[in-house]
Parts: C-alpha cells; sequence; structure tokens
C-alpha cells in the first residue's frame, strides 16, 4: 500500500517576477524513490529545493501553496527550518565533505543535533558507513581527511552524512552526476537499498539514472508537472506526447 | 544523439522494407509455383531464401547494436522491440514459402489429384494478408493492422477445410495418400504464413498503441471496424 510521506499542494514559486513552478500537486510515497527530470530551467530542481526549504535562502524567492511532511505544512511560518532539514535531509550534485576526518564528517549532524554520548556516537558512524556501503573502504581511516577520498566515496560519505540523523526523506540533487560509472552503480545500488527505510526524490538528467533507480518518474516542463506515472510506463508508453518526445530526445 | 540515432532507425526501417518485399515476393512465386506445377520456379524460392537469411541476420545486429548504443525508450523502444520480432516472422515467412516450394517439387513428379478445394483462392487471401500487413508497418496504419487480425479466422477455416477433404479423399484413394498429405501440408504452410503476417500486424498495433495484443482474441473481435 502507498503511504504519502510528503504531499505539494498547490504549489506555485517565484523567483522576483519569474514564476518558475506553477500549480503543482503530487506525492511522494514511502519507500519510494521518485524521479523528477526535465530540461534545465524546468523546474524540477526548485521543486526539490523547496522540499526542504532551500529556497528561503534566495532572498528574492517566494512559495504559496502547502508541502505536508506526514501532516505537517513545512510552509508554515512557525517550522523550524532547522529541525525540518534533520527530517529531509539532502545530497548533492558535487559531493560536499567537510574538510574534516572522515569520522568527523558522519559525527557531524548528530553533535550539532546534541548528541553527546561518544559510544552511541561511534556506533552510529559505523553503523551509516555500513547502510552507505562505505565501510568496508574506509574503516581503517576513520581520523583521515575526508577530501582524500575519491569522488565516488565522497558522495557515499556525503549521503552517510545525510543519513546520520536519520531523517525520513531523502533529497537528492543529480548526486551521480560528477562520478564515473562503476561509482554511480554503486550510488544506484545505495539508493535502491535505502528505500526500504526512507522516501527518496532524486532529480536527474540521466535518464537511464531515473529508469533504473526509480519507482515513480515525474516529467516537468516550464515550471509545470505534465506527467507522473509509474517508471516503467513512463519509459516504456508514455501517456503525453510531450513526455515521449522528451525521454527519446526530440527536445529539450 | 537523436540524429545518430534517427539515421540508424531509417536505415533499419529500410531493411526490414527490403526484407518484407523479398519475402513477399517468395511467398508469390510459391503460390504461382503451386499453381502452374512448375518445379523451375520452386527450385528458385529455394534457392533465394539465403538471401532472406542474410539479411535476417543483418536486421538482428543492426536492432541490437542500436539497444546497446542508444538505450531507446518509449516509441522508440516499442519500434526496435518490434522490428526484432517483425524480422522473425520475416524469415519465417521465407522458409514456408520454400517449404511450398519443396512440396511442388514433390507433387509436380507424379499426377494431380483434385480434392475440390480452391488453393489459388487461399494463396491469394494470404498474399493479401501478408502484404497489407507490411503496408500497415510502413504507414503505421492501426486500423488497417487490426483489419489483417481479423483475417486470421478466415484462413484457419480454410485449413480446416482441407484437413476434411484430404481426409475424404484417403477414403477414397488410399494409393494416393502421399501425394495428399503434401496438400494437406501446402495448407498448412499457407496457414503458417498468414498467422505470421498476423504477428506481424499485432506488433504494429504495440508500436502505435504500447498495448500487447497476443492472445487477445475477444478483444480483437469487439473492435469496431
Amino acid at each position: 500500500m502507498k503511504i504519502p510521506k510528503m504531499k505539494v499542494r498547490d504549489l506555485n514559486f517565484y523567483y522576483g517576477k519569474f514564476h518558475a513552478l506553477i500549480d503543482v500537486n503530487m506525492d511522494f510515497n514511502l519507500n519510494e524513490v521518485t524521479a523528477l527530470i526535465g530540461p534545465s530551467g524546468c523546474g524540477k530542481s526548485t521543486l526539490l529545493r523547496c522540499l526542504n526549504r532551500m529556497n528561503d535562502l534566495i532572498s528574492i524567492s517566494r512559495a504559496d501553496g502547502k508541502i505536508f511532511l506526514d501532516d505537517i505544512n513545512i510552509n508554515d511560518p512557525g517550522v523550524d527550518v532547522v529541525t525540518l532539514r534533520r527530517h529531509i535531509g539532502m545530497v548533492f550534485q558535487k559531493p560536499n565533505p567537510f574538510p574534516k576526518s572522515i569520522f568527523e564528517n558522519v559525527a557531524y549532524g548528530l553533535r550539532v543535533n546534541g548528541v553527546k554520548d561518544r559510544a552511541y556516537i561511534a556506533h552510529k558512524v559505523e553503523e551509516t558507513l555500513k547502510s552507505a556501503a562505505l565501510w568496508d573502504e574506509v574503516k581503517g581511516r576513520m581520523h583521515e581527511s575526508a577530501l582524500g577520498l575519491s569522488g565516488g566515496q565522497q558522495q557515499r560519505l556525503c549521503i552517510a552524512r545525510a543519513m546520520a540523523v536519520e531523517p525520513d526523506v531523502l533529497l537528492m540533487d543529480e548526486p551521480a552526476s560528477a562520478l564515473d560509472p562503476i561509482a554511480t552503480q554503486k550510488i544506484e545500488e545505495l539508493i535502491d537499498e535505502l528505500k526500504s527505510q526512507y522516501t527518496i526524490v532524486i532529480v536527474t538528467h540521466n535518464m537511464q539514472q531515473a529508469a533504473r533507480v526509480s519507482d515513480i518518474t515525474a516529467f516537468f516542463y516550464l515550471g509545470r508537472l505534465i506527467e507522473m506515472d509509474k517508471t516503467e510506463s513512463i519509459f516504456t508508453r508514455p501517456s503525453l506526447k510531450q513526455t515521449s518526445d522528451y525521454i527519446t530526445g526530440r527536445f529539450g | 544523439m537523436t540524429v545518430h540515432f534517427q539515421r540508424e532507425l531509417d536505415s533499419l526501417k529500410r531493411k526490414v522494407l527490403f526484407l518484407g518485399a523479398l519475402v513477399e515476393k517468395s511467398v508469390q512465386l510459391a503460390a504461382n509455383a503451386l499453381e502452374s506445377r512448375d518445379t523451375e520456379m520452386a527450385d528458385l524460392i529455394i534457392a533465394e531464401d539465403r538471401k532472406v537469411d542474410e539479411l535476417e541476420v543483418e536486421v538482428e545486429e543492426d536492432c541490437l547494436k542500436i539497444l546497446a548504443l542508444y538505450q531507446p525508450v518509449a516509441i522508440d523502444l516499442r519500434i526496435i522491440s518490434a522490428i526484432i520480432k517483425i524480422n522473425n516472422d520475416l524469415e519465417r515467412v521465407g522458409d514456408e514459402a520454400v517449404n511450398i516450394a519443396q512440396r511442388v517439387n514433390i507433387m509436380a513428379r507424379r499426377p494431380p489429384v483434385d480434392i475440390q478445394f480452391d488453393y489459388i483462392l487461399m494463396a491469394e487471401k494470404v498474399e493479401s494478408m501478408l502484404k497489407r500487413s507490411l503496408d500497415a508497418m510502413v504507414n503505421m496504419d492501426q486500423d488497417l493492422a487490426y483489419k489483417v487480425c481479423l483475417e486470421d479466422d478466415e484462413i484457419d477455416d480454410m485449413n480446416r477445410r482441407v484437413y476434411d477433404k484430404v481426409k475424404e479423399a484417403i477414403g477414397r484413394q488410399p494409393e494416393r495418400v502421399g501425394y495428399l498429405i503434401n496438400l494437406l501440408l501446402v495448407a498448412r504452410h499457407l496457414e503458417r504464413i498468414a498467422d505470421h503476417a498476423t504477428n506481424i500486424a499485432e506488433d504494429v498495433i504495440y508500436v502505435i498503441d504500447g498495448v500487447i495484443l497476443r492472445h487477445a482474441e475477444d478483444e480483437l473481435k469487439s473492435t469496431p471496424d
């Protein structure tokens, strides 16, 4: 059974006068990976950033409409954004580990959230690195700088960092676009593993990647959600010509 | 990538059309050879089948190359997967034409037996189904494809009639059982060609609609003309 973890209702988003998202309504279900696809400027990254209010950082931006995490409208003025982001983690296009040790990168979120128990932190760091399929590669050098890891390892470290605080939702903005095919494959396998615990939303320009990792694919164009369906339907027989034209490379 | 893909796809489509034309020709010759008991024509059909086989392999390799290099999706994926199957059907049609040619070679050496069945009519109907299934493919004509699918029943009926007539004739002329079995098999080969034409038409519908029609006879019959 599908349980909607996040619900977007009548969302409109503006950068100054530019109407970047127009009347978006959609659900993101628990234990599902939803891929957002569409040409550059279609609004998919904007939507992703709306989901944990990253766009608050842009002063000219404005969001109308509601976004629910369970029953809480995250756009309510009373919502504490820092707490919100503990529930909705994000992984970016380029791996951005802190210039700290591997251990500290993962422990950081726990410490910021007030966890002081060292034994617990050590246990949690190990557990999270194992879930991120990175533990075996780094267990011997936990106190070395994270910047010494390869790009693919750094990205899995960032995923581990996001997971350490046990969020409900993981947002991924092109998490594998800067990685080689082997590292990409590891990230994709990881996404598949993680969906049993999380609700995952991923923005990707790589059509095959969307096809491989997601359960649901949502196609955006010029700020609108054009078509959303099971991934296998989108990639074998999309309902709309616009979707078909985009995924077959005829425009965009 | 689209330009390259489009170029590859266009060239693939041309090859399939050429293969279709070759096979259509073989079936036509087989019908003629059957009518005129012409063994020279039959030998020609058997010899020409090599071209069909070679082209079939070439088309399949092209399809696999396109899948590997371009990973097509949606309509493009449906076209390639349909071509892989249509290619196979066409090659099988070529084989059935060869089978008919081989029967002609056997029967032409013996005096004819008349079983009161119009083979020419059956062959013409089968040829027409094949031709129109290929037309439906070329023009992506869904209506025509549906019509072809519906005609298959008629050919199946004809095949059953031949069975009854051959059975009767064997009772009357048991000494001609060898010849009569060949007659029965000719009808069987024609019926198989009609089946392949139906498969091709179903694949055309799949390309257009994304709906797999095989084994859905009831749906077909409820479709308005």
